[in-house]
């Protein structure tokens, strides 16, 4: 399994290098330096001097991709793209285009991302196991029917919806719980609990809707028919044999999102002001901090890269008939 | 025997959740305040305003920052010598941290003072000899902590000894001293800062003298020392002398303009010309502190009211009392009417009257008015998903608040900003532009069609009046009624101003050479070009209506839409044609308005902000004489042709004026709005026990539908455990068959 690992990161060096290119070219198609540097300076007032002073003092006043001037190896190390994303792979994230130390920012606000995105994924995991293997025990029925439309209904409406509502409803009719905000330590929970609420309700509709599926697929197995002929109780089959079996792409799918949850969610984040990354990335897409937005990209694959890399892992974990060659 | 311990034991994590869950419950209940109060229970009652931002402030370096979000804050750390009075109109400067007005003497090329009267073509110089108040004192900061012999304690820091640091409150030891003119010379010296990137450095070195020189000067000293210019490097400004701010002594200073600038006193109401300490400046530079966030650009050091305790601009920004602020009063005089509307009830007492500001991040307008509503916030804009909620337009215009927020006691604020949001041309474009007669009569045709009473109307909400001319109520020049209105593209009635009817605009049209929107020459039809960024529903359908607008005129318009920094380019290089853009002013001036509109500011020759590239040489005359004037009918004459000069040539279709509407709750005090002053905070007052009693009135938990959909839950259960039941039974039966 070792010699797995390595050679799965080693792969993972062209894509993380692939990813970074698409990232640079994909934003300095749309932004040259120069409207960086405007952006940065303000939209008042600003000479052509003041954007190349800026410029310079941000590592932007040399060319994008190929440096033609330089010679030998200077010619690829000494141009943006080097410079700003090389590093990237010692995990330095240097310093965001207003001066901010982005690895100080990231460690900061991935916890109230992981404060939502974490109580989301778990109680969300309960409620849909538990709402899906009620639908597969009352297969073909009226409450199965019912299940599956009520899932239709609510996998159909935005998740917009949800928040807006959720905030009308709890916060600003029943007075329970607050509009928006953060706190950190004791007082999270306050903050967390609806944000949480509407995130595991939203996800209602899908998440039952994908497990059912597997439940059923269980269901239907040679095994199941077997134990129930021999008189098994629906109900002890249905906990002890299918549920443990349907587990295994149920658990797989979750490992390979667990690193991503540090990324946060970018809408819930900023309509309850949840200082997380989510927010961080949509701020720094908004005020085009290319240094930002490279850091979470870059910070993104990694994570989905490893999370691919802990599925098949999880994989030769829960079957044991798997092995990684 | 088994099964029961098996069975209690199991239960045990159960019975815990179940006991923290009634714990948590329990303390929220038992605590005095709202359930959904987003702030700690310790600051119920407290003398704290709240308040939101939307997006975290890039800069609160005074020399850097320039932006409405960062003057919020600055304004209330930092002081620049002048400020605005807070209650007159129109905008009055008066001494803030200076002993008096400062006036401007002058001075001939060879350094001779001349007489009062002298004429401006023997100004060479204008001096500036600003006096500071003694006994001012700096916010404690851990830049003056000095130990027992004196010495700084923190500045010769090595990154070993920043280990455990990571904000500015882990130096555990502050101190102060006494602000010196010398500090605001620094901060002068500081706007030609190579690696700062002052946004006034390009307009200041054009009139302080010495400046440019001053910037090249450092900038050789950064590249011969060889220092990354992403590093910080304290440079001690003392020793390279600026010719055109010096300190005379202790208490006074010196600084020298280029020519006549008499807007300059402007300038000197704003942080850029606060003061830095250099203990400050040196304390920043140092190793390890620009990895750790630790910069002047997030931890401001002023002598102002208040001082920035909390900076986590990914959550909250907190402005504490300054305990070394050496207080000031609250203005005796004010305008007309200002007594009655109770903004003289604090006339005469010392100043801040706030103890705390809790400015917290809100990206989103619907939980910042939700907020708002429920009291957790004590002044709040209107964005237009709530205008409705909180305002009524009756039929004649006027405004008044919904019988909702009356009852909640809430108040409404209205101003008109000293801004404009217009449609420019591009003087430099063959079919629009130019001094032609058939250019000008198509701009003034499409200046009568662009029905900006409408835009308002329908996108602003009402918020907003017509503009005349260049120049927004409140700057002087503004004439209102009768004598102001735009005679062009305006009749006076009896209802006021009436945009001329369509067809006047045809008429203009076909006496330009393109009847029924065709040109005459050719046959074909005119096509123009809208240069716009945008891209969003709301801005699509502000297209579309102003492509209606050319419509009436049989016009096509073609929208090329682009993002900001495409247009930005396209300005740069000349090649748009028609566009809007704004324009907010930096100080209450017409100059600061007509200079929009100067030849020598054309934004493809010069790069200046003249972004329709106009230029007309008795306009231009005018600009230069009118702007040395001082405000009296002798500029107001001047005045008043260059915007028969404007109104004429359409190089704008003056599009409108915002207004701003502010709601405010009942326990919030002297809440006149002043649109010049940044450092209004100080002047305002809450009443917190009233506050914490509405908040309760207000937001009493309903406690009942969750009962509710509790119950539902069991009740949908039921069918659920019957058919589990049924289900059982038969397959017992199909088993005993």
């Amino acid at each position: 399994m070792l010699a797995y690992i390595i050679r799965r990161t080693l792969y993972a060096i062209p894509i993380l290098i692939g990813v970074n290119l698409l990232t640079f070219v994909l934003f300095f198609v749309v932004n040259t330096p120069d409207d960086v540097a405007r952006m940065h300076l303000g939209a008042k007032r600003v000479t052509p001097e003041a954007i190349e002073q800026w410029k310079q003092e941000h590592g932007y006043d040399q060319p994008l991709l190929y440096n033609r001037k330089a010679s030998g190896v200077a010619k690829v190390t000494d141009t943006i793209f080097y410079n700003k994303s090389m590093r990237l792979f010692a995990f330095d994230f240097g310093s965001s285009d207003a001066g901010r130390d982005i690895g100080e920012d990231i460690s900061q606000r991935m916890w109230p991302s992981l404060a939502i995105a974490l109580p989301t994924l778990l109680i969300g995991l309960l409620v849909n196991i538990s709402f899906s293997m009620l639908l597969a025990f009352f297969r073909g029925t009226y409450l199965d029917l019912s299940g599956v439309m009520l899932a239709v209904v609510l996998m159909s409406v935005s998740s917009l919806f949800y928040i807006i509502g959720g905030q009308y409803l709890f916060s600003k009719l029943l007075h329970l719980v607050p509009v928006s905000g953060y706190e950190s330590g004791m007082q999270a929970w306050r903050f967390v609990l609806l944000p949480v609420a509407i995130g595991v309700f939203s996800g209602i509709g899908a998440g039952s809707r994908w497990y059912r599926t597997f439940f059923l697929e269980e269901v239907n197995r040679d095994y199941v028919r077997t134990a129930r002929a021999k008189g098994l109780p629906e109900a002890r089959l249905l906990f002890r044999h299918v549920l443990r079996n349907a587990m295994v792409p149920i658990l797989t799918g979750i490992v390979v999102i667990l690193p991503t949850l540090f990324m946060g969610s970018l809408i819930m984040e900023s309509f309850f002001g949840i200082p997380g990354l989510g927010s961080y990335t949509i701020e720094a897409i908004q005020t085009q901090d290319f240094a930002i937005v490279r850091a979470m990209v870059f910070l993104g694959s990694v994570l989905y890269i490893l999370g691919l890399l802990l599925t098949d892992i999880s994989y030769t974990l829960v079957d044991p008939r798997i092995r990684l060659s | 025997m088994r099964a029961p311990d098996l069975l209690f034991n199991r239960s045990i994590p159960f019975v815990k959740w179940m006991l923290f869950i009634v714990t948590v419950l329990a303390t929220v209940a038992c605590s005095d305040q709202p359930w959904n109060s987003p702030y700690p229970p310790d600051q119920a009652g407290q003398n704290i305003l709240y308040s939101s931002f939307a997006s975290r402030p890039n800069h609160l370096d005074p020399a850097r920052s320039y932006a409405s979000n960062e003057v919020v804050f600055n304004g209330q750390i930092y002081e620049p010598p002048l400020q605005y009075h807070f209650l007159k109109r129109p905008y009055q400067l008066e001494p803030l941290t200076a002993t008096r007005m400062p006036e401007a003497y002058y001075l001939d090329e060879a350094g001779q003072r001349l007489p009062d009267g002298a004429g401006e073509e023997e100004i060479a110089y204008s001096v500036y000899d600003i006096e500071i108040q003694k006994g001012i004192r700096y916010q404690p900061h851990p830049a003056f902590a000095k130990d027992k012999r004196g010495r700084y304690l923190y500045h010769a820091l090595r990154e070993q000894d920043l280990d455990s640091v990571t904000t500015l409150s882990d130096f555990h030891e502050t101190g102060s001293r006494e602000l010196v003119a010398a500090d605001y010379v620094y901060q002068i010296k500081r706007l030609a800062h190579p690696r700062l990137n002052s946004p006034i450095f390009g307009l200041m070195s054009e009139y302080i003298v010495g400046l440019k020189d001053y910037a090249a000067t450092l900038k050789q000293v950064l590249e011969e020392e060889g220092t990354e210019a992403s590093q910080p490097r304290y440079l001690n400004l003392a020793d390279y002398p600026l010719a055109g701010a010096q300190v005379l002594d202790r208490y006074r200073y010196r600084i020298k303009v280029r020519g006549k600038y008499p807007q300059f006193q402007y300038w000197l109401a704003m942080p850029f010309f606060a003061p830095l300490p250099w203990e400050a400046d040196l304390f920043y530079s140092q190793p390890g502190m620009k990895e750790r966030n630790i910069t002047l650009d997030w931890y401001p050091v002023g002598t102002g009211p208040y001082m920035l305790t909390v900076n986590n601009p990914n959550r909250q920004m907190v402005l504490e009392r300054n305990p070394n602020f050496r207080g000031e009063l609250y203005p005796r005089e004010g305008g007309p009417g200002d007594a009655q509307a109770g903004f003289l009830e604090d006339a005469g007492q010392r100043m801040p009257f706030i103890d705390k500001v809790v400015y917290s991040l809100e990206k989103e307008a619907i939980p910042t008015w939700n907020k708002f509503l429920q009291g957790y916030y004590d002044v709040s804009g209107i964005s237009s998903d709530s205008f409705d909620q909180a305002v009524q337009i009756g039929s004649g215009g006027d405004i008044a608040l919904t019988p909702e927020m009356r009852d909640k006691g809430i108040h409404l604020n209205t101003a008109v900003s000293t801004s404009i949001f217009y449609m420019g041309f591009n003087m430099l474009d063959p079919v629009v532009g130019g001094d032609s007669k058939r250019a000008r009569l198509l701009r003034r045709a499409l200046s009568i069609a662009m029905d900006y009473e409408e835009y308002i109307s329908i996108f602003r909400n009402g918020r907003g009046i017509p503009a005349q001319s260049p120049l927004p109520p409140g700057i002087f020049g503004f004439i209102d009624g009768r004598e102001g209105v735009n005679t062009y593209l305006y009749d006076w009635t009896a209802q006021g101003p009436q945009r001329k009817p369509i067809a006047e605009a045809r008429r203009l049209l076909a006496e330009a050479g393109y009847p029924n929107g065709r040109n005459v020459a050719t046959g074909k039809p005119l096509v123009l070009y809208f240069d716009t960024t945008g891209g969003t529903p709301d801005s699509s359908a502000q297209q579309n209506w102003i492509r209606k607008q050319f419509a009436k005129l049989d016009i096509q318009l073609q929208i090329r839409n682009t993002d900001y920094n495409r247009f930005q380019d396209k300005m740069l290089k000349g090649t748009a044609q028609i566009f809007q853009w704004g324009w907010n002013a930096d100080y209450p001036d017409p100059e600061n308005f007509l200079f929009l509109l100067y030849g020598k500011n054309g934004k493809v020759e010069h790069n200046g902000e003249n972004a329709a590239n106009y230029k007309n040489e008795e306009f231009d005359r005018l600009f230069e004489q009118m702007k040395n004037m001082k405000n009296g009918p002798g500029r107001q004459t001047v005045i008043n042709r260059m915007v028969e000069i404007l109104r004429k040539d359409a190089p704008w279709v003056f599009g409108f004026h915002p207004k701003d509407f502010v709601l405010y709750h009942d326990w919030y005090h002297n809440a006149k709005s002043n649109l010049m002053a940044n450092n209004t905070l100080k002047y305002k007052r809450i009443d917190p026990q009233l506050r914490e009693r509405q908040r309760e009135a207000w937001n009493h938990p309903v406690v009942w539908p969750l009962g509710l959909i509790l119950l539902l839950l069991v009740v949908s259960v039921i069918p659920a455990y019957i058919g589990y039941r049924r289900h059982e039974r038969q397959q017992g039966r199909a088993v005993n068959s």
